[in-house]
C-alpha cells in the first residue's frame, strides 16, 4: 500500500535504492539480496493488480532505472449511471455461477462503487438460479478464451459439431466472443483450415490451451464479428409463404408468425386461413406436423405432401412396444 | 493468481476512494457494500492509518476518523479514485450485460445499453474482447415493459398468456414475484389467483399485460414456494420419455434437456427427456417425425400415434390429396 501511494504521488521515476530507503516496510530489510526478493515481489503484485506501473530513467541524463506509476493510467475516469442502468449492473453481476467470473464481476461492482456509483444489489427483483445454462457454453471455456484474446495468443481446443461426434482439436486466432440470442461464439481464423471459423462455445469441451507467443494474435480491423456470427446462426430470410388452415382457438404459434386471412370452415370444424412466412421449410413442417388435426397445409402442395409423410411415417415406424 | 495479500492490497487501495465518495457512512453498510465483514473493515481501517506518503509524518499519513456509526476520510494521499477495471473484470461485466440484454423482462435494455456504452468509454479498451451490442439502441416490447414496471411497483397484472404446453391462451391475474433467468429465457414468476399456485411465464409468450391499480399480494408462503426452483431438473416425479434419435437429428440434443444418452453402434441415439405435458411432448414428438422415434412409455407411444391418425383423417375429411406429382 505504501508503494502504491509512493509511486502514484511521484513524477520523477523513483529508483529501488530510494524506495528502499523511503518507502515504509523497507527499512527492515537486513540484506540488499532480502530486499531485490521482497521488492521483486511486491512489483509482481502490482502488476498482477493491473497497477500500470511505469519503467523509466531516474534523471534526464541517468542511465539508473526507476519506477513510477501513471496515474492517468491508474485511475478510474468518472462513471455517471443513473439508477436504471446501475440497476441493469446490479442484475449483470449475478449472472455468473463458476467463481472466477462470479468474483471478477464482484471486482468491477466493487470499484464501481468505489467510483461513487450506487449499486443496490438487494431487492433487484430478478434472479438467475443457479441451473447450468447449457446452452451458453461453459463458464470456464469463456474464461480461457477471453483470457487468451486479451493476451493475443492462438489456442487450441476440442470441438465437435454435434454432441455425439468425437472432439476434434482446433488450432484457432481467436479474434472475439459474440452474444446472440443468449448464445456464445467464438469468431476467429483456423489455422489448420486457413479460414474464418465461427464455434458455438457449448461445443468446446475440456480444456482450451493458449500456445504460441504473446500479442501475436490481433482481430483484423475489417472483421465485423457479429456480421461473422449473422451469417453462421442467420436469421435466414424469408424464402416463401405456406397457407395453413388452423382450428378456432388452436395452433396459437402459427397465429403468433403469420397473418389471419379469414374465417373458413373445413371439414365440418370451424377456423381460419392463416398465411405463414417460411424461412425454414423444415422447421415450418415440422410445428405444422405437431400440431396434427388442427393446422391442415393447404398451400404448397410439396409441404402438405412433406408433413402427411411425416405423419404417416410416425405410424408405420411407432409402435407400443410390448 | 492473486494471493490472500494482494486481495487485502485491492481491498485497501478501493476502500479509501468508496470511503471518500460516501462520507459519513456507517461501518455497517460500508462492510456490506463492500463485501466484507464489518469486524475486517475496522482491521483495515486500522491497517489504512499506517499508508502514507513517504516521510510519515502527521500530514502524510492517511487521515481518517471512524466510529461504527460514521466513518470519515480527510486526506486520502492521493488515493482518490479506484484503480481501473482490468480486463478480466470489464469482460466479465461486459459479457453478463450483453447477454441480459438480449433476454427481455431482466433489465430495462435502453439502460442496459447506456450502461455498456459507459463502461466501455470509462476503461478505454480499444478493441473491445466482446462484442455483441447491436449499433442500435434496442427497443423493448410494450407487454415486456408493462410487466417490468409492475414488478417495480408491486402492483398485479393481468396477463393473456399463451401456454405452449396445451396450445392455448388464457387470461389470468397475477401477483408478479421476481423474473428468473433459467437457461436461456427469462420468466416472470408470479403467484397465479385462477390456479392458486406459483408460476412460471416465459416473457416470449406473454400477449398482453395489464398493470392493475391494486397492489401485488402474493401469499407469504409463495415467495418460498419460488425460490425453490426445480426447473428442468432430473426430477422423479416427472414422467420420462426413452426416445430414440437418428443420427442426423443430434441437434435435438442441442435444444432440450436429455438424460441418459448412448450412443448405439448403427450412429443413432438413445436418450430420455423428462416432459411436464404429455400433450405437449406428444407435438414436440410428431413434428420430427421418424427423426425422433418415441419407444416410452407406452401412454406416450400412443399419444403420437392417435395425434398421427387423427391428422392424416382431417385431410382426408377436408378433401386434401397427400400425394403432388412433383413431390
Amino acid at each position: 500500500m505504501n508503494l502504491v501511494i509512493a509511486l502514484l504521488s511521484t513524477r520523477q521515476f523513483l529508483s529501488a535504492e530510494r524506495i528502499r530507503a523511503s518507502v515504509a516496510g523497507y527499512e527492515d530489510s537486513a540484506t540488499d539480496e532480502a530486499f531485490s526478493r521482497m521488492f521483486e515481489r511486491d512489483k509482481n503484485e502490482l502488476r498482477d493488480l493491473g497497477i500500470p506501473l511505469e519503467v523509466g530513467p531516474v534523471g534526464r541524463f541517468s542511465t539508473l532505472e526507476g519506477y513510477r506509476i501513471n496515474r492517468d493510467a491508474y485511475e478510474l475516469p468518472d462513471i455517471d449511471l443513473s439508477s436504471e442502468e446501475a440497476a441493469a449492473v446490479a442484475v449483470a453481476v449475478q449472472m455468473w455461477a463458476s467463481p472466477e467470473l462470479a468474483s471478477a464481476a464482484e471486482g468491477a461492482l466493487l470499484k464501481l462503487r468505489a467510483a461513487g456509483v450506487t449499486v443496490e444489489t438487494d431487492n433487484v427483483g430478478v434472479s438467475v438460479p443457479a441451473v447450468p445454462a447449457r446452452t451458453r457454453g461453459s463458464e470456464p471455456v469463456l474464461r480461457e478464451l477471453l483470457a487468451a484474446i486479451d493476451a493475443g495468443q492462438a489456442v487450441r481446443f476440442g470441438h465437435h459439431s454435434a454432441i455425439t461426434d468425437p472432439f476434434v482439436t482446433r488450432d484457432v486466432e481467436p479474434w472475439g466472443v459474440v452474444t446472440r440470442h443468449g448464445r456464445w461464439y467464438l469468431v476467429g481464423h483456423d489455422r489448420e483450415r486457413d479460414a474464418v471459423r465461427t464455434f458455438r462455445l457449448s461445443r468446446i469441451g475440456g480444456e482450451v490451451t493458449p500456445y504460441g507467443p504473446l500479442n501475436a494474435v490481433r482481430k483484423p480491423a475489417d472483421a465485423d464479428l457479429r456480421a461473422i456470427v449473422d451469417r453462421v446462426t442467420g436469421d435466414a430470410p424469408v424464402t416463401g409463404s405456406a397457407t395453413v388452415w388452423v382450428a378456432k382457438g388452436r395452433g396459437r404459434e402459427l397465429r403468433r408468425i403469420g397473418t389471419e386471412l379469414g374465417d373458413r370452415e373445413l371439414g365440418g370444424r370451424d377456423g381460419s386461413v392463416v398465411e405463414v412466412p417460411v424461412r425454414s421449410r423444415d422447421w415450418v413442417a415440422r410445428l405444422i406436423t405437431g400440431l396434427g388435426p388442427d393446422v391442415l397445409v393447404l398451400d404448397p402442395p410439396e409441404l402438405r405432401a412433406d408433413v402427411m409423410n411425416r405423419l404417416r411415417s410416425v405410424l408405420d415406424h411407432t409402435e407400443v412396444a410390448s | 493468481m492473486s494471493s490472500r495479500l494482494s486481495l487485502r492490497l485491492s481491498r485497501l487501495l478501493n476502500m479509501v476512494p468508496y470511503l471518500l465518495a460516501h462520507p459519513g457512512i456507517s461501518a455497517a453498510e460500508a462492510a456490506a457494500e463492500l463485501g466484507v465483514s464489518t469486524k475486517q473493515l475496522m482491521s483495515d481501517l486500522n491497517q489504512l492509518w499506517m499508508c502514507g506518503l513517504p516521510g510519515y509524518g502527521p500530514g502524510d499519513l492517511i487521515d481518517l476518523s471512524f466510529s461504527e456509526e460514521s466513518i470519515e476520510v480527510t486526506f486520502s494521499a492521493g488515493i482518490d479514485r479506484p484503480l481501473r477495471l482490468t480486463s478480466t473484470e470489464a469482460t466479465a461485466l461486459l459479457v453478463a450485460l450483453r447477454s441480459i440484454v438480449e433476454m427481455p423482462g431482466m433489465v430495462d435494455p435502453t439502460a442496459a445499453h447506456a450502461a455498456i456504452a459507459k463502461i466501455e468509454s470509462a476503461i478505454a479498451s480499444t478493441d473491445a474482447v466482446v462484442t455483441g451490442t447491436p449499433a442500435a439502441v434496442p427497443v423493448e416490447q410494450p407487454v415486456v415493459a408493462t410487466v417490468r414496471a409492475a414488478l417495480a411497483d408491486a402492483r398485479a397484472l393481468r396477463l393473456v398468456y399463451y401456454s405452449a404446453s396445451r396450445d392455448e391462451v388464457s387470461e389470468r391475474i397475477v401477483d408478479p414475484i421476481r423474473v428468473v433467468l433459467v437457461d436461456n429465457n427469462s420468466y416472470l414468476q408470479a403467484w397465479c389467483r385462477q390456479a392458486e399456485g406459483v408460476r412460471l411465464f416465459r416473457f416470449d409468450r406473454i400477449e398482453d399485460a395489464t398493470e392493475l391499480d391494486e397492489p401485488a399480494r402474493p401469499p407469504s408462503h409463495a415467495a418460498a414456494d419460488a425460490a425453490a426452483l426445480d426447473l428442468f431438473q432430473d426430477d422423479p416425479d416427472v414422467p420420462l420419455a426413452r426416445l430414440r434419435i437418428r443420427a442426423d437429428y443430434a441437434w435435438v440434443l442441442d435444444q432440450y434437456p436429455m438424460h441418459r444418452i448412448e450412443s448405439r453402434p448403427d450412429g443413432s441415439i438413445e436418450a430420455g427427456m423428462r416432459f411436464a405435458s404429455a400433450d405437449w411432448m406428444a407435438r414436440l414428438l410428431l413434428g420430427f417425425g421418424t427423426g425422433v422415434s418415441v419407444l416410452g412409455p407406452p401412454d406416450l407411444v400412443a399419444a403420437v400415434r392417435d395425434r398421427a391418425d387423427a391428422a392424416l383423417a382431417a385431410y382426408a375429411a377436408a378433401g386434401l390429396p397427400g400425394e403432388t406429382e412433383t413431390a
